[in-house]
């Protein structure tokens, strides 16, 4: 079975983020970049299948600008077996729909029964990836997943969606999107690290995947940033009075801006 | 924000382990170590982790159940632990290189495939006992005997302030005894040892007639495990004695010259960990309508914690570079553990300093480290000790 996991190399989470002027692209180069945390979970989640199945081969495949390349190198330490790494200046300003197009033919390329990947990027945060990417290929969808489990040809997934729980079944080949309950990620062990460096490492560009230049970057893009403006640091502020119902209050509060 | 520095002389792999430990000990280790202390708890799950990420097998070959790195990737983990947290740190740094690093080196075949795997898997670990009640400074002292008695020998003593002598885990302890006085030549004054014949046993836990006490109650390291060790007519078959009889002694000195630079990068990393969290609440604490980073007296502390902490970790990179390349290391091994324990202890303060009334209520990291410092300068040869070391390498007259 060929696994294929993705990842994406994002800003650190700590770091204050900031939009280059005039394109309002991401400014990558002013924070330190790390691995899509969220992503962690879709490789641990390969891994596991993978210590589970024999003639299992984890594929992990990432698509940005040169340093990303530290992303794959991250997942090939914590035992991914091959790595792609999707690099070409072309690809700069590509939209989620353009970045489907160009990870679907990469995937289509490396070969998959099922493609693994975290719930979204913590950068962007729009969450439609897996779902375009699943349609591109022509492949069975199960996002949320807190429980995967694949037997022979099929694919068990236990759906975590809107405060519920979905158990959905699927052929392969699918795309799975998977949610942080799922596991704990491995740490990557020091012989991981030392193994990790005469793993297979590809890189391609946008030819190599026969993608038109005018097709990808913010040439073949839907979508624009016009205006981008910085958010006030400050927040509206709401102040519960205690009249002896705070704490459910307090709870409602939470739960309404999804923070429980 | 201050990861930069690091990549000072890294090779990739070191870099690589280096930062791998940097982030569990941020994301794992972190978290935890305030309750740990509080609660004075040994971290088997922490433990068991850091045996599945290799760290405890760090200088071992694959062989022996090791990761097949290097001395010096032993220091990186050891400092990059204590920058958080100095129990985990001294829990590593002990059951590598006083545990298993005695059977490594002094072990024969059969000893070795019998005893280190475990330990260098970090799935169980060993401890070190040469201190006693009576003296640690002076080996001379040592009053544990040990005696043949027909297939293999009895050992009675006792031992004091053992690490990693009494966890749920603890595989092993190697014991320093007296195997008798060597025909009378050498005065009691004249040699290190007072004229003993000192060796080394491996004693299996559980051994009958092998006990701890309770854990004992510090001023800090309050997570890492410290036991008195009691040897009641334990006995041990031949083949566990560790290295040439009469040569305990002499083996021991090895070990705790390596020792000392791992002990030197704990030091350090307590140092960073303090200038860590003393950047960070300088920059958040105001007073009198400013950061407090921003008074010249504040600033000043921390460029001084800055300097001491960089000229440590040269010290002990220094004197790991020299063990790596097989040259004598001895003295700079004693450098920087005397050198690396002090700026720890002096950064602690100033750390403390910078945080104010919240530098003395112990939720705060820095509470932790001015308890956990202290020690640096006692355990694996005091300050005085190192001092000897040092001016037994000077070439002073009469030495
Ligand atoms: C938490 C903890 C963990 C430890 N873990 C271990 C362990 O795993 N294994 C182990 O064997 N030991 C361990 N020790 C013991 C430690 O190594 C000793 O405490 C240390 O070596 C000092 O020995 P001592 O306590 O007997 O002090 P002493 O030797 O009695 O020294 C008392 C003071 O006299 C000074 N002094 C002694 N001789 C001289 C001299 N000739 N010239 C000048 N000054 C001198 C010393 O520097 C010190 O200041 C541990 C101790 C602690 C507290």
């Amino acid at each position: 079975m060929r696994v294929v996991v993705l990842v994406k190399q994002v800003p650190d989470t700590w770091s204050p983020k900031r939009l280059r002027p005039g394109d309002f692209l991401l400014d990558r180069a002013a924070a330190d970049g790390v691995v899509n945390e969220l992503d962690t979970y879709a490789v641990e989640e390969a891994l596991r299948i993978k210590e589970k199945h024999d003639d299992t081969t984890v594929i992990a495949l990432t698509m940005g600008p040169p340093p990303a390349v530290e992303v794959v190198r991250k997942a090939l330490q914590m035992g991914a077996d091959e790595g792609v790494h999707v690099v070409d200046d072309a690809l700069a300003g590509s939209d989620a729909m353009v970045s489907s197009l160009v990870l679907a033919a990469a995937i289509e390329r490396i070969g998959f029964d099922l493609v693994i990947t975290g719930v979204e990027s913590t950068d962007a945060r729009m969450g439609v990836l897996p779902a375009m990417l699943a349609e591109r290929l022509g492949a069975a969808q199960a996002t949320l997943a807190a429980e995967v489990k694949v037997d022979g040809r099929e694919i068990s997934v236990r759906r975590l969606a809107g405060g519920r729980e979905f158990d959905v079944v699927a052929p392969l080949p699918a795309v799975v999107s998977v949610v942080e309950k799922i596991n704990e990620p491995r740490y990557p062990s020091f012989k991981g690290i030392m193994a990790a460096k005469s793993k297979p490492l590809t890189t391609l560009s946008a030819a190599d995947l026969g993608l038109d230049s005018n097709r990808v970057g913010l040439a073949g893009s839907a979508t624009e940033v016009v205006a981008a403006e910085e958010r006030s640091a400050e927040r509206a502020r709401v102040v519960i009075h205690d009249e002896g119902d705070a704490a459910a209050r307090i709870v409602e509060f939470l739960a309404s801006r999804k923070l429980l | 924000m201050a990861s930069a520095r690091y990549d000072y002389f890294l090779d990739d792999d070191h870099a690589a382990l280096r930062s791998l430990v940097e982030e569990f000990a941020r994301d794992a280790v972190a978290p935890k170590a305030a309750a740990l202390d509080e609660a004075e708890e040994f971290p088997y799950d922490l433990v068991a982790e850091m045996g599945r990420m290799g760290l405890f097998g760090l200088p071992f070959p694959e062989e022996y159940g090791g990761a097949g790195g290097d001395y010096f990737a032993l220091c990186l983990a050891v400092e990059e632990l204590a920058r958080v947290d100095s129990s985990i740190a001294i829990t590593l740094e002990a059951g590598v290189s006083l545990g298993a690093m005695p059977i490594y080196r002094f072990g024969s075949e059969e000893q070795k495939q019998r005893w280190l795997p475990p330990l260098a898997r970090g799935e169980r670990l060993g401890a070190f006992g040469l201190t006693e009640p009576g003296g640690g400074s002076d080996a001379g002292a040592t009053t544990t005997r040990a005696v043949p008695d027909g297939e293999g020998w009895r050992i009675r003593g006792t031992k004091a302030f053992i690490t990693n002598a009494g966890t749920q885990i603890t595989s092993v302890i190697t014991v320093t005894a007296v195997t008798g006085e060597p025909p009378g030549e050498t005065s009691a004054t004249s040699h290190p040892t007072g004229g003993k014949e000192i060796s080394a046993f491996v004693v299996p836990v559980p051994s009958e007639g092998l006990s701890v006490s309770p854990p004992y109650s510090k001023v800090g390291w309050h997570a890492s495990d410290t036991r008195q060790v009691f040897l009641d007519d334990v006995h041990v078959p031949s083949d566990h004695m560790l290295g040439e009889r009469g040569k305990g002694y002499a083996n021991f000195l090895a070990i705790l010259d390596e020792g000392r630079i791992a002990i030197a990068a704990l030091a350090v990393g307590l140092a960073q960990g303090c200038l860590d969290e003393a950047l960070r609440y300088a920059g958040q604490r105001h007073a009198f309508g400013r950061p407090i980073g921003t008074f010249q007296a504040i600033e000043f502390k921390l460029a001084d914690m800055a300097a001491r902490v960089h000229t440590a970790r040269l010290a002990y990179y220094d004197a790991a570079r020299r063990m790596l390349a097989g040259k004598p290391f001895k003295e700079q091994a004693a450098i920087a553990k005397l050198y690396a324990s002090e700026v720890a202890v002096a950064n602690a303060r100033e750390a403390t300093q910078i945080f104010g009334g919240a530098g003395f209520i112990n939720e705060t990291p820095v509470a932790r480290f001015w308890r956990d410092c202290k020690i640096l300068e006692i355990g694996e040869g005091t300050s005085e000790v190192q001092r000897m070391v040092i001016a037994r390498g000077l070439g002073l007259p009469g030495m």
